[in-house]
């Protein structure tokens, strides 16, 4: 994945260096600018087995701020925002590992280091038996359930 | 041999005639004899589909999951654009959009699976537990509007087409608090093990139909444009995300 350059954010953010779970890092730009959910839509995607995104639908493509080629071929925490404490993609991954359907708040990275919140639930693809890969599908959450879950992301983050 | 064919209850009932024309069609250009049942209701034709009384189906997409993932039904076309719902209340209400419902709102709707779970899931940012929603069952979209204009039920789930179809006069005084732009769930045409032979025949057929005048016609009856091809993996892919939001 590639650092996300000033020049595409829209006002001055705060630089974070992110360090992935695969070894990588790279320096991203947060803001405190809010992309609200589209009402009545659903943000689809899927990936992998390893987690790297293979297709994503329009409101996905348009919610992350970046194009649709970007994004296909990445791994999926190319959306991960520095506020999302680690424990809830072990969670996640653990979860979906076992073969079960995993729920929960995210707050995700734009490309242009706003966020959006979103109440996602994440499916293992099972096909004559086999998990081929796994689907994403986000829908709008309560204002009441962004607030608890940031509290309790806050408190997980121990600040 | 004699195929059964039916279609998921959540057309508007002005076009039955259309899926009777539509079926003496198809007779014809398979050759082979086919009869049309229509269920009054998603619970009838489910039991019917347990009992193995259905060889064809156009199908709800609640219904292709049980079909598909539970009785080898494949399938072979659906309708270019998704199946989307809208989410109103009277025009008179103060409400202007979602959150502004609260807990014991009064819902009317019919027994459509799956304009109630999509109607459902575009509620959730208002924040209210399930349980302090008071859910109105009647038979009928026209009476689900109805209930809403006499003040007898707060908000309505309904189909788009089923409310387009509603009198400009029933909808003048209708207000609509969110349309479902989803997408990606949509009805299916299914053949059952016993087609699966015909398979290619039967696609091709649904496929091309909007070339002809006849067809176009025989299409706009039941209010499409066209059919594409679906592969098995676009309705799995429909499933798991079915799959999600039953949950
Ligand atoms: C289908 C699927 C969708 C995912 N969607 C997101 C997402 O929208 N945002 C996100 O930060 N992580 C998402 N993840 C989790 C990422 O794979 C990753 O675990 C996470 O971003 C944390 O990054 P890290 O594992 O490199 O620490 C998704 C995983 C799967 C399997």
């Amino acid at each position: 994945m590639n650092d996300v350059s000033s020049s595409g954010v829209v006002e001055k953010g705060r630089e974070y260096v992110m360090h992935y779970f695969d070894g990588t890092s790279r320096r991203v730009c947060v803001t405190d600018i809010e992309t609200n959910f589209p009402h009545g839509k659903l943000i689809v995607s899927r990936t992998d087995t390893a987690g790297v995104i293979t297709m994503g639908n329009q409101s996905f493509v348009d919610m992350s701020g970046y194009e649709a080629h970007e994004l296909i071929g990445q791994p999926h925490s190319i959306l991960r925002h520095p506020d999302m404490p680690a424990a809830a993609f072990r969670d996640l991954w653990e979860t979906v590992r076992a073969g079960n359907q995993w729920h929960g708040y995210v707050k995700n990275l734009r490309k242009d280091g706003g966020y959006y919140w979103v109440y996602a639930t994440v499916v293992p693809n099972v096909r004559e038996g086999r998990v081929v890969g796994y689907t994403s599908v986000r829908r709008e959450p309560s204002r009441q359930q962004v607030l608890a879950a940031e509290t309790l992301y806050r408190s997980m983050n121990g600040s | 041999m004699n195929v059964n064919f039916t279609v998921s209850p959540s057309f508007p009932t002005e076009r039955i005639t259309d899926w009777y024309i539509f079926n003496t069609w198809l007779q014809r250009a398979l050759s082979m004899s086919i009869h049309l049942e229509l269920y009054d209701d998603f619970g009838s034709q489910r039991k019917a589909i347990l009992e193995g009384q259905v060889d064809m189906i156009y199908a709800n997409p609640f219904d292709a999951s049980l079909l598909v993932r539970e009785r080898n039904f494949q399938a072979i076309a659906g309708p270019e654009s998704g199946d989307e719902m809208v989410v109103f209340t009277a025009a008179e209400k103060p409400f202007q959009s979602i959150t502004d419902l609260r807990p014991g709102v009064r819902l009317s709707c019919t027994d459509d699976p799956s304009v109630n779970t999509v109607g459902r899931i575009l509620l959730e940012p208002a924040d209210i537990d399930p349980a302090d929603i008071v859910t109105l069952p009647t038979d009928t979209y026209i009476q689900v509007a109805r209930m809403v204009l006499r003040d007898n039920a707060d908000i309505g789930f309904m189909p788009v087409d089923a409310f387009e179809a509603l009198s400009g006069i029933i909808r003048r005084d209708l207000h609509v608090l969110v349309t479902s732009q989803l997408h990606v769930i949509h009805h299916s045409f299914l053949i059952g093990p016993a087609l699966l032979d015909s398979r290619e025949k039967i696609a091709e057929l649904l496929v091309t139909l909007h070339e002809t005048e006849k067809g176009g016609s025989l299409l706009a009856g039941l209010g499409c444009n066209r059919w594409r091809r679906l592969e098995h993996e676009d309705v799995e892919l429909m499933i798991d995300i079915i799959s999600t939001l039953t949950q």
